[in-house]
């Protein structure tokens, strides 16, 4: 079966079991509306002010609920130790990982286009004549979040205290991704927007190196 | 153990050189003309910085190594360095505010290397955690090598990050560090703090690769003798 196949097979069975209990989505959107309500309410932001906070304030609250979300990547197969199952396919470890990463990916896409509104909308900050630019900055450091989450993921789905290692691990490695999507953001949402060529070369730049190492390393980690 | 005997030896020799290159910072070289005593934290702080990403950089290479050979020794090498650098690192993060506070007048600022210091000491912080919390010593080593090397390759990436992040929002000018046109004799006392900083890392990892080689050597015995040391304290932790 070809790495493309294979990953999708991933894919759509990790779209099939969301699709039934719907409980990542359903969770995280919620998650998101929590952090968007006390983030506001921590901060009681001027207009002003919410042009200033609110590329920080969308990122991490799209962090940390990846973070939480991406979780349950692995330890979803635990219950009934499906990943032994998914392991014994005679398809590439880089194919499982893959389909996972896609799947993540497309749920934190579809969280982001939904509360991409209701952040504009909370903040008075209008988003209307960047959508685009700015959903493109989103996925590109998304895409990241989703490719490294889901290697740790795999990494600490044995670990102790899982579900505080995982941010503790993957905070400071996407630090540079933070750092450029809030950049680029921020650019975006001056009354004069622009999209700084740097940030979007490292966003994209921070998916093909962390991919790559991914495909490299997918194979140790995928193993018992 | 004539093994043992050299090492010692090298121990003694490590000493007298940081004894050494403790009375060449204060005694030889010369004072700076501004920042008068202060700026000779400059040596240990900078040559601990050096030692740091020497560290760092082996650690990463032995990661790279066992998931190569699949060695436990590459394993017990990489936790090493990791620790040490780890160690020089964080003598660097605090030996830099007690230098900032009299030059710059702030203790910390948000500027392009300090950042990168404190994200490097965050992701090895992160490296060690994650060692202590995965049992099985076989898994283990293999996700704290890719953990390791994800780290490692996440180096140059915040380092591109944060410089551009700085340069976009200008600082005010808190003073140039002494990088540029060193004294000839301030350079010769850095260089030897460098070497002899150099000597300690090499000296404490290799102690500390040792204890790694122990403590696996006990696991084994103690797999042998069906009583693992720690099966009091297992019993009550959930896994």
């Amino acid at each position: 079966m070809s790495l493309r196949a294979a990953a999708r097979v991933v894919l759509e069975k990790e779209l099939r079991v969301e699709l039934r209990t719907r409980e990542l989505t359903q969770t995280i959107l919620f998650f998101v509306l929590v952090v968007a309500g006390m983030f506001s309410f921590a901060f009681e932001p001027t207009a002003a002010e919410s042009r200033r906070i609110l590329p920080g304030l969308i990122w991490l609250a799209f962090f940390f609920a990846g973070t939480l979300m991406l979780q349950l990547t692995f330890v979803r197969e635990q219950a009934n130790d499906t990943l032994a199952a998914l392991r014994l396919a005679p398809i590439d470890p880089f194919a499982i990982v893959l389909g996972k990463i896609l799947a993540n990916f497309a749920f934190l896409a579809v969280t982001e286009v939904i509360f991409v509104p209701v952040f504009s909308l909370f903040y008075n900050v209008g988003v209307g004549a960047v959508l685009g630019r700015l959903l493109l900055v989103l996925f590109l450091g998304t895409f990241g979040l989703a490719v490294v989450g889901t290697v740790f993921a795999a990494m600490t789905a044995q670990a102790r205290m899982r579900e505080l290692m995982l941010p503790l691990l993957l905070l400071p490695v996407l630090a540079p991704v933070l750092i450029a999507g809030v950049e680029a953001t921020a650019a975006l949402l001056q009354p004069d927007p622009s999209l700084p060529r740097e940030w979007l070369a490292l966003l994209g730049g921070s998916d093909v190196i962390f991919l790559t190492a991914t495909w490299l390393l997918s194979g140790f980690l995928i193993e018992e | 153990m004539a093994n043992g005997r050299w090492w010692r030896s090298a121990a003694v020799a490590t000493a007298a050189a940081l004894a050494i290159t403790g009375y060449a910072i204060f005694m030889v070289a010369p004072t700076e003309l501004t920042m008068r005593e202060i700026q000779r934290i400059f040596y240990f702080h900078a040559a601990a910085g050096i030692a740091a990403y020497a560290a760092f950089f082996v650690s990463f290479l032995a990661s790279i190594g066992y998931l190569a050979a699949r060695q436990p020794e590459w394993d017990w090498l990489a936790v090493a360095t990791a620790e040490c650098g780890l160690m020089f690192c964080t003598v660097n993060l605090v030996s830099g505010p007690i230098w900032a506070k009299p030059v710059w007048g702030v203790w910390w600022t948000w500027d392009a290397r300090l950042t990168l210091t404190f994200i490097l000491e965050l992701l090895y912080i992160a490296y060690l955690l994650l060692r202590s919390m995965v049992r099985e010593p076989d898994r283990r080593a293999t996700v704290s090598a890719a953990f390791g090397i994800f780290a490692f390759i996440d180096v140059p990436l915040s380092y591109f990050s944060i410089r551009w992040w700085r340069t976009e929002h200008p600082q005010p000018v808190l003073g140039g560090g002494p990088g540029s046109g060193l004294d000839p004799r301030m350079m010769q006392v850095f260089v030897l703090t460098i070497l002899s900083l150099l000597a300690l890392l090499i000296l404490l990892a290799r102690q500390r690769y040792r204890l790694e080689a122990l403590r696996h050597r006990l696991s084994r015995l103690a797999m042998e003798a069906e009583a693992p040391p720690e099966a009091a304290w297992a019993k009550g932790a959930t896994r």
